[in-house]
C-alpha cells in the first residue's frame, strides 16, 4: 500500500484525516486535539520567505548596533546584543554566554537561513535546491530552542529593574529585534508542516 | 471524518496505529506500519516512542537537581560604591516588588518560580497517567500537556534580564552588576526540563483519553 497524499495523520494526537484541497483561509484543525493541520493560503510559501528574509535583514542590524543606552550622569554605558551576549563570557559564565548566544541570535538565524533556502526557489517556481529536505527538518527541530520574543521581555524587565538607577535610551537594535519578533510571529502563523512539506514534494517531483 | 465538530468533543479517533499506519510526526504522512524512515521527509518513523517516559524521568530529574542551587544561590552579584549585594532569584521579586513594580515582579515571580514548580509537577503527573490511567479526567490532560509544552521556555526570561543587566551596568567604581552561579544552573534547569517535555510522546497521552473516555462511556 502506498501512503496518498490526501491523507494526513495528526503530530500529537496521531488521528488520521482526509484532506482534499484546503480552501483560502480556512485552517484546518484536528478534530480530536485541534492541533492546527493545514493552511488554506496560496501564497503562503511566498509569504513565508519573504517574512523569513526581512527577519534575517533586521537581524544584521540588531546584532552590531546599539541596543539600549545607559546614562547615569557623566557615565554612559552601551550595549548591543553582542554585548549582551558576551556578559558571561569570564570564567565559569562562559557556557552560559554560548548558550545565550545561541537562544538569542544563532539559532533564530539559523532557522531562518534553513527556510529560506528550503523553500525560497519555490516562491520563484524553481526545483528546491540540494538538502531542502534537511533544512526543513532543521527548521522545525530549532524552533523551541530560538527565544528572540523571551528575550525582548528580558528587555522590558531589565529596563524596569534599572529605570531608578539611570536614564535608558533604545537604540535602533532594539526596535530592529521588536521587528523580528512580531515577523517571526507572524510567520509562525502562516506555517504549517502538512502544507509546506506538500509544496516542497511537488516541487520536487517537477 | 471531516474537522466541522458539532459543539461535541470527539476524543475517539481511528489513528494511524488502528489502521495499521505509521505516521510523520514531521510532515504528517502516514506510511505502512514498520516503515522506518518516512519516504517524504527522511525523518525516522516510530509509531508509539516506547523509551519516551525513561527519557522524561531523566531530564526532570536533572532539572530538579538543578533547579535547587538556582534558587539557594545568587543570581545577581550587585557591587555599589564599594558595597557588594546579593541576590537571589526569589529576593530579585522582592526588591521589584518593594520598588512597587508590582506587575513586573509578578511576571518574573511568574517566569521563575510558578513555571517551573508548576511543570517539574505537571510532567511528573503527565507521566503517572501515562502509566496508570485510571480516574482520571481526559479534559483536564487534554491542554495540560500543551500548556506545559508551550510555557517551558518562558522560563528563560530571568536568564535574559541578568545578561542585559550585567552587559548594561558596568559602571567601574560606581556600579556593577555581575552573574551570579545561580543563573548557570536556572539556565540549565530550564534546558533540562524542555528537554523532558519534549521527550513526552504526546500520541501516548492521547491513547490514554481514548481508554479512559471508553471505560467512562460503558
Amino acid at each position: 500500500m502506498t501512503p496518498s497524499d490526501n491523507i494526513l495523520c495528526c503530530p500529537v494526537c496521531d488521528a488520521l484525516h482526509e484532506v482534499g484541497e484546503v480552501p483560502d483561509g480556512i485552517r484546518l484543525r484536528c478534530i480530536r486535539c485541534h492541533t492546527v493541520l493545514a493552511v488554506g493560503q496560496p501564497e503562503a510559501i511566498i509569504r513565508i520567505v519573504v517574512l523569513a528574509v526581512t527577519a534575517l535583514i533586521l537581524m544584521s542590524i540588531v546584532v552590531f548596533y546599539p541596543f539600549l543606552e545607559l546614562r547615569n550622569g557623566v557615565f554612559t554605558s552601551r550595549a548591543s546584543v553582542f554585548q549582551t551576549v558576551m556578559s558571561f563570557s569570564e570564567g565559569v559564565m562562559a557556557p552560559l554566554s554560548i548558550a545565550v548566544a545561541f537562544f538569542v541570535i544563532i539559532l533564530p538565524v539559523a532557522r531562518l537561513s534553513a527556510i529560506v533556502w528550503a523553500l525560497g526557489p519555490l516562491s520563484f517556481d524553481r526545483p528546491p535546491l540540494p538538502g531542502a529536505k534537511t533544512m526543513l527538518r532543521l527548521a522545525e527541530t530549532v524552533k523551541p530552542w530560538a527565544m528572540a520574543e523571551i528575550f525582548m521581555v528580558g528587555v522590558a524587565v531589565a529596563l524596569v529593574k534599572l529605570a531608578d538607577l539611570a536614564t535608558l535610551s533604545m537604540g535602533p537594535a532594539f526596535w530592529s529585534f521588536a521587528a523580528i519578533v512580531f515577523i517571526t510571529a507572524l510567520q509562525d502563523t502562516q506555517m504549517s508542516k502538512y502544507s509546506v512539506w506538500t509544496a516542497l514534494d511537488m516541487a520536487s517531483k517537477r | 471524518m471531516d474537522g466541522s465538530g458539532h459543539g461535541i468533543e470527539t476524543l475517539a479517533a481511528l489513528t494511524a496505529r488502528d489502521a495499521g499506519m505509521v505516521g510523520c510526526r514531521q510532515c504528517t504522512r502516514v506510511w505502512p506500519i514498520g516503515t522506518e524512515v518516512c519516504g517524504l521527509c527522511g525523518s525516522s518513523l516510530e509509531s508509539r516512542d516506547r523509551t519516551s517516559l525513561q527519557r522524561v524521568f531523566a531530564w526532570w530529574l536533572v532539572g530538579l537537581l538543578f533547579y535547587i542551587p538556582a534558587n539557594l544561590y545568587p543570581m545577581l552579584i550587585t557591587r555599589t560604591m564599594g558595597r557588594e549585594s546579593d541576590a537571589t532569584i526569589v529576593g530579585g521579586v522582592i526588591e521589584l516588588a518593594q520598588y512597587g513594580a508590582w506587575g513586573v515582579a509578578f511576571i518574573v515571580f511568574f517566569a521563575s518560580v510558578v513555571i517551573p514548580v508548576g511543570k517539574f509537577i505537571a510532567i511528573a503527573y503527565l507521566a503517572m497517567v501515562v502509566r496508570r490511567p485510571h480516574g482520571h479526567k481526559p479534559r483536564n490532560l487534554l491542554h495540560l500537556f500543551e500548556l506545559v509544552e508551550w510555557i517551558g521556555r518562558w522560563s528563560m526570561i530571568d536568564v535574559f534580564v541578568v545578561a542585559i543587566l550585567v552587559a548594561l551596568v558596568q559602571f567601574n567604581l560606581i556600579a556593577t552588576i555581575n552573574p551570579g552561579i545561580a543563573a548557570v544552573s536556572f539556565a540549565l534547569s530550564v534546558v533540562f526540563t524542555m528537554l523532558s517535555a519534549m521527550s513526552f510522546d504526546s500520541r501516548r497521552i492521547w491513547d490514554e483519553i481514548e481508554i479512559i473516555s471508553e471505560e467512562s462511556s460503558k
